[in-house]
C-alpha cells in the first residue's frame, strides 16, 4: 500500500471519509479532517488520537466555497505539504414521487459537485506544481445512469465522474494521480434508509470500503468500483437501452 | 446554508491559480496568477496584495531556468500582457517598450530600419522586463556588456506606490540596483533601450572544432580582439585528452556596403528559422524524436557525432554567412526541446570564473561532474566582462552553462553537484547568475557577491519596499535576509 505523508479529507465526520481518515492516521499519515458537524468531527479526532494518530480538524461547510482557498493554503502549511486530497463529502436527499424541489437539487449539486471542484482546483494546481500527489474523489455508481429515483444526485455524480476524468487527463502527465471511486452499496448513514438490495449486493462494511479506496489509490491514476463486483452491475445498468430503462424502478 | 457573496470582492487567494515551473521544469509550484493589461491594473494589484499582505513576485515569459519567477502559495504578477511598443525612433535607434514585450517583438519592430538589439539571449521569447531584471547577456558579452548597459532609462513602480524614473543621472543607485535586481525593487512599467545599428541582416560566421579545453581557451583568446560574438558548444562527455572538446562559433557584423543585398537581408520575414530539419523532419516534431536520445548513452552518441562532423567540416576554420536570428537563437530551433528531458526536467548551472583562474577551474568543474557521475548534456562556453550593476553576475572571465537532466533518482546527486560547483565558484572568486540558478546556497551567494554589495542592495530594498512585499522562491532561497513579508525586515 502506498504511504502518504499528509492528507486532507473533506467530509471526514462520517461514512467513507471518516473510515479513510482513520486508516490513513493509523498508517502514520498526518491528516486534516474537515466537516460541517463539529461534534462528530471532534469524535473522529478523538478516535484517531486514541489509536495513536494525529489529526487536525476544521469545521467547514463545503457550500462555503469562498472559504476554501484560505483553508487549503493554511492546511498545506500546517501539514508541511500535501500528498493526498480526498473529497468524500456527499449528500443524497430522498426525492419523493411527484416531488420537484429546486432548492434541494441545488444543495445536492453544491455539496456533491461544486464543493469538490472548489477543493480540487487549488489541490490540483499545488500537486501539478510539485509534480506529485494523489487526488481522490468519491463519486458513485449513481453517476452511470440517470435514475428516476434521484435526478440531482445522479447528475452531480455523473458530472463529478466526468470532472475527475478530465482532471486525470490533465494532471497525470505531470505526475499527479487522480482516482475516481464509484461506490455501490456501502454500510453508511447514506444507505441506511434504502429499501432492500439485490441478492449478492449487500452493503459492505465501511472500513472495507475505505481499505479498497486506498488500495485503488495505490495503483496510480484510475477509476474503479467499490466493491469491485459492482463493475459488473454498472456494465449491465449501462447496457440497458433507454426505452427499457425508463420502465424499471432501478 | 452558505451562499456565495455576490458582488463582494473576494480576497486575492480566491483568484485563479496556476501550476508554474522554471524553464528547466525541475522546480515548480502553484501560485495565484494575475496578468494585468494596464499599468493601472498592475498598480491596483500591488496595492491589494500589500493590503492583504500577500508576497508578490513578477513573471515574464518564464524563461529563467530556476526559481526566479516562482512564488509558491503566493501571488505571481504575469507581465506578458503589458507588451506594447510605446515609441520607436529609427533616427536615434531608441525604443520605449512595456516590460512584457519580447525580444522577438523588439527585433521584428526594428530590423527593417537597420537595428538589432545590442544584447540578445539564446532565445527570442524572454520579455524585455525579464531581460532587464536578470540583466542577461549574450554571445557578445565580452564586447557589448550585458543587457543593462543598453538601457537608457526606465520607470519603476515600487511597492510604496511611487513611480521612479531611473537612469544613469536620475535615481542612479536604483538604476544600478534594479537592473539585475531580479524583480525585488519594483515593476518596470516602461523601459527605454538603445539599439545597435547594423548594415546587414546577416553575420559572417567562422566555425572551428577544438580538441580540448586548452585549445578552447587558446582559440577564444586569439579571437577576442576582433570577433563581435564568440561562443562554444562543449561536449561534456569528453574526458582525458579530450576533456572540454568543443565547437566554436565566432561571428562579426558586416561593415557598411559589405552586404550588397542589405534591404532584403534586413527584411524581418527573411530572418525566420528553418521549418524542417535535414529537409524533412518538421520542427514541431523534433522534440519527440530527441526524447529517446536524452540519456547518458544517447547524448554521448549524439555529441560524438556532432563533434566528429564539425571537426571534419571546420578543421581549418570554415566561414559562412548566417542571419542574426539563425546565429543568435539556437534554443529556438527545436520548439518544446525542454520537454525531451521528460517529467523531471533539468537544471542549468552556469559558473562564472575569473579569467586568471578559468583554465584550471573549468577543468576541475568538468572533472567534478564526472566524479559525481552526472555529466551535463549541454555545455555552452562564453567570455564575459565586468559591469557597473550592483548584483552583477558579470566579471572579467569565462562561464560554462551546463544542463543537467534531473530524474527522481538523481535529483539529490544533481543538487549536491550543483553546490559543489558553487563551492568552486566561491573559492575562485567567481559569480552566480540568478537567471539560471536553482541550487546555490545563501552562504555561497553571500560569499560570491560580498556582504558589502548585498548590504547595499538590502538598503535600497528597505527604502523602496519597506514591508518586503516583493519576494520570490529565488530571493527567499539565496538572500533570506532581504526584507520579506513574515520574514526579516
Amino acid at each position: 500500500m502506498q504511504r502518504f505523508r499528509s492528507a486532507i479529507i473533506v467530509g471526514a465526520s462520517s461514512g467513507i471519509g471518516r473510515a479513510i481518515a482513520r486508516r490513513l492516521a493509523a498508517d502514520g499519515t498526518k491528516v486534516a479532517l474537515l466537516a460541517r458537524r463539529q461534534g462528530e468531527l471532534a469524535e473522529a479526532q478523538a478516535e484517531i488520537a486514541k489509536a495513536g494518530g494525529h489529526a487536525v480538524v476544521r469545521v467547514h461547510d463545503v457550500c462555503d466555497t469562498d472559504a476554501v482557498p484560505a483553508l487549503f493554503d493554511g492546511l498545506v502549511e500546517e501539514l508541511g505539504g500535501l500528498d493526498l486530497l480526498v473529497y468524500a463529502a456527499g449528500i443524497m436527499p430522498a426525492v419523493a414521487e411527484h416531488e420537484y424541489d429546486f432548492e434541494r437539487d441545488r444543495l445536492t449539486v453544491d455539496v456533491n459537485l461544486l464543493g469538490a471542484m472548489a477543493w480540487f482546483n487549488p489541490a490540483a494546481a499545488y500537486m501539478e506544481g510539485a509534480r506529485a500527489g494523489t487526488l481522490m474523489g468519491i463519486s458513485s455508481i449513481a453517476g452511470e445512469r440517470g435514475r428516476r429515483a434521484n435526478p440531482a444526485y445522479c447528475t452531480a455524480k455523473a458530472a463529478l465522474t466526468a470532472y475527475l476524468e478530465s482532471l486525470r487527463n490533465r494532471c497525470s502527465r505531470y505526475g499527479v494521480d487522480v482516482v475516481t471511486v464509484k461506490p455501490g452499496f456501502v454500510d453508511t448513514a447514506m444507505t441506511a434508509d434504502l429499501p432492500g438490495h439485490p441478492p449478492g449486493l449487500a452493503p459492505i462494511p465501511v472500513d472495507d470500503a475505505a481499505r479498497q479506496c486506498l488500495a485503488l489509490a495505490s495503483g496510480g491514476s484510475r477509476s474503479g468500483f467499490v466493491p469491485k463486483r459492482w463493475s459488473l452491475v454498472a456494465f449491465i445498468v449501462r447496457s440497458i437501452p433507454s426505452w427499457l430503462f425508463r420502465r424499471t424502478n432501478v | 446554508m452558505v451562499r456565495r457573496r455576490r458582488g463582494a470582492a473576494l480576497p486575492l487567494p480566491n483568484g485563479p491559480r496556476a501550476a508554474l515551473d522554471g524553464f528547466g521544469r525541475a522546480v515548480g509550484s502553484a501560485s495565484v496568477l494575475h496578468a494585468p493589461e494596464t499599468t493601472e491594473a498592475l498598480r491596483a494589484l500591488m496595492t491589494r496584495a500589500a493590503a492583504e499582505r500577500i508576497p508578490v513576485a513578477f513573471r515574464g515569459a518564464g524563461r529563467s531556468y530556476g526559481d526566479a519567477a516562482l512564488n509558491g502559495g503566493h501571488l505571481i504578477i504575469d507581465t506578458q500582457k503589458l507588451d506594447r511598443v510605446l515609441a520607436w525612433d529609427p533616427e536615434s535607434g531608441v525604443i520605449d517598450v512595456e516590460p512584457g514585450a519580447t525580444i522577438e517583438a523588439l527585433w521584428r519592430a526594428t530590423m527593417a530600419d537597420g537595428y538589432w538589439p545590442w544584447v540578445v539571449p539564446g532565445t527570442m521569447f524572454p520579455t524585455i522586463g525579464g531581460c532587464v531584471a536578470m540583466n542577461i547577456h549574450g554571445k557578445n558579452h565580452f564586447r557589448a556588456g550585458p543587457f543593462g548597459d543598453h538601457v537608457l532609462e526606465f520607470d519603476l513602480l515600487t511597492p510604496t506606490g511611487d513611480l521612479l524614473r531611473c537612469s544613469r543621472d536620475d535615481n542612479a543607485d536604483v538604476f544600478h540596483a534594479a537592473i539585475g535586481g531580479f524583480g525585488m525593487l519594483g515593476a518596470f512599467t516602461r523601459i527605454r533601450l538603445k539599439l545597435h545599428r547594423v548594415h546587414s541582416g546577416n553575420l559572417r560566421v567562422e566555425g572551428l572544432a577544438v580538441p580540448n579545453l586548452d585549445a578552447l581557451f587558446d582559440a577564444f583568446e586569439a579571437r577576442l580582439p576582433h570577433a563581435d560574438y564568440l561562443v562554444a558548444w562543449t561536449d561534456c562527455f569528453g574526458r582525458g585528452k579530450s576533456l572540454g572538446r568543443s565547437v566554436i562559433h565566432a561571428a562579426r557584423h558586416l561593415a557598411p556596403g559589405e552586404d550588397p543585398d542589405s534591404t532584403r537581408t534586413l527584411d524581418p520575414n527573411a530572418q525566420d528559422l528553418p521549418d524542417r530539419f535535414f529537409g524533412v523532419i518538421p520542427r514541431g516534431l523534433m522534440w519527440r524524436l530527441l526524447r529517446p536520445w536524452i540519456n547518458d548513452l544517447g547524448v554521448r552518441i549524439v555529441n560524438a557525432v556532432k563533434f566528429a562532423s564539425s571537426r571534419l567540416l571546420d578543421r581549418a576554420g570554415r566561414e559562412f554567412t548566417q542571419s542574426h536570428v539563425a546565429f543568435a537563437f539556437l534554443l529556438d530551433y527545436v520548439p518544446r526541446w525542454r520537454d525531451a528531458y521528460g517529467l523531471g526536467g533539468f537544471i542549468q548551472v552556469q559558473p562564472f570564473i575569473p579569467a586568471d583562474r578559468a583554465r584550471e577551474v573549468m577543468r576541475r568543474i568538468l572533472e567534478t561532474c564526472h566524479e559525481h557521475g552526472v555529466v551535463p548534456y549541454l555545455g555552452v562556453f562564453k567570455r564575459h566582462r565586468p559591469d557597473g550593476f550592483l548584483l552583477s553576475h558579470a566579471l572579467d572571465g569565462y562561464s560554462m552553462a551546463m544542463d543537467f537532466r534531473v530524474t527522481p533518482k538523481n535529483r539529490d546527486r544533481v543538487w549536491k553537484l550543483g553546490q559543489a560547483i558553487g563551492d568552486l565558484v566561491v573559492e575562485s572568486g567567481g559569480r552566480f547568475y540568478f537567471a539560471k540558478d536553482a541550487v546555490a546556497r545563501p552562504d555561497q551567494v553571500l560569499a560570491s557577491f560580498g556582504s558589502e554589495r548585498v548590504a547595499a542592495f538590502a538598503a535600497i530594498k528597505r527604502r523602496l519596499d519597506p514591508d518586503g512585499l516583493l519576494s520570490s522562491e529565488l530571493s527567499r532561497r539565496v538572500l533570506p535576509d532581504l526584507p520579506a513579508l513574515d520574514g526579516p525586515t
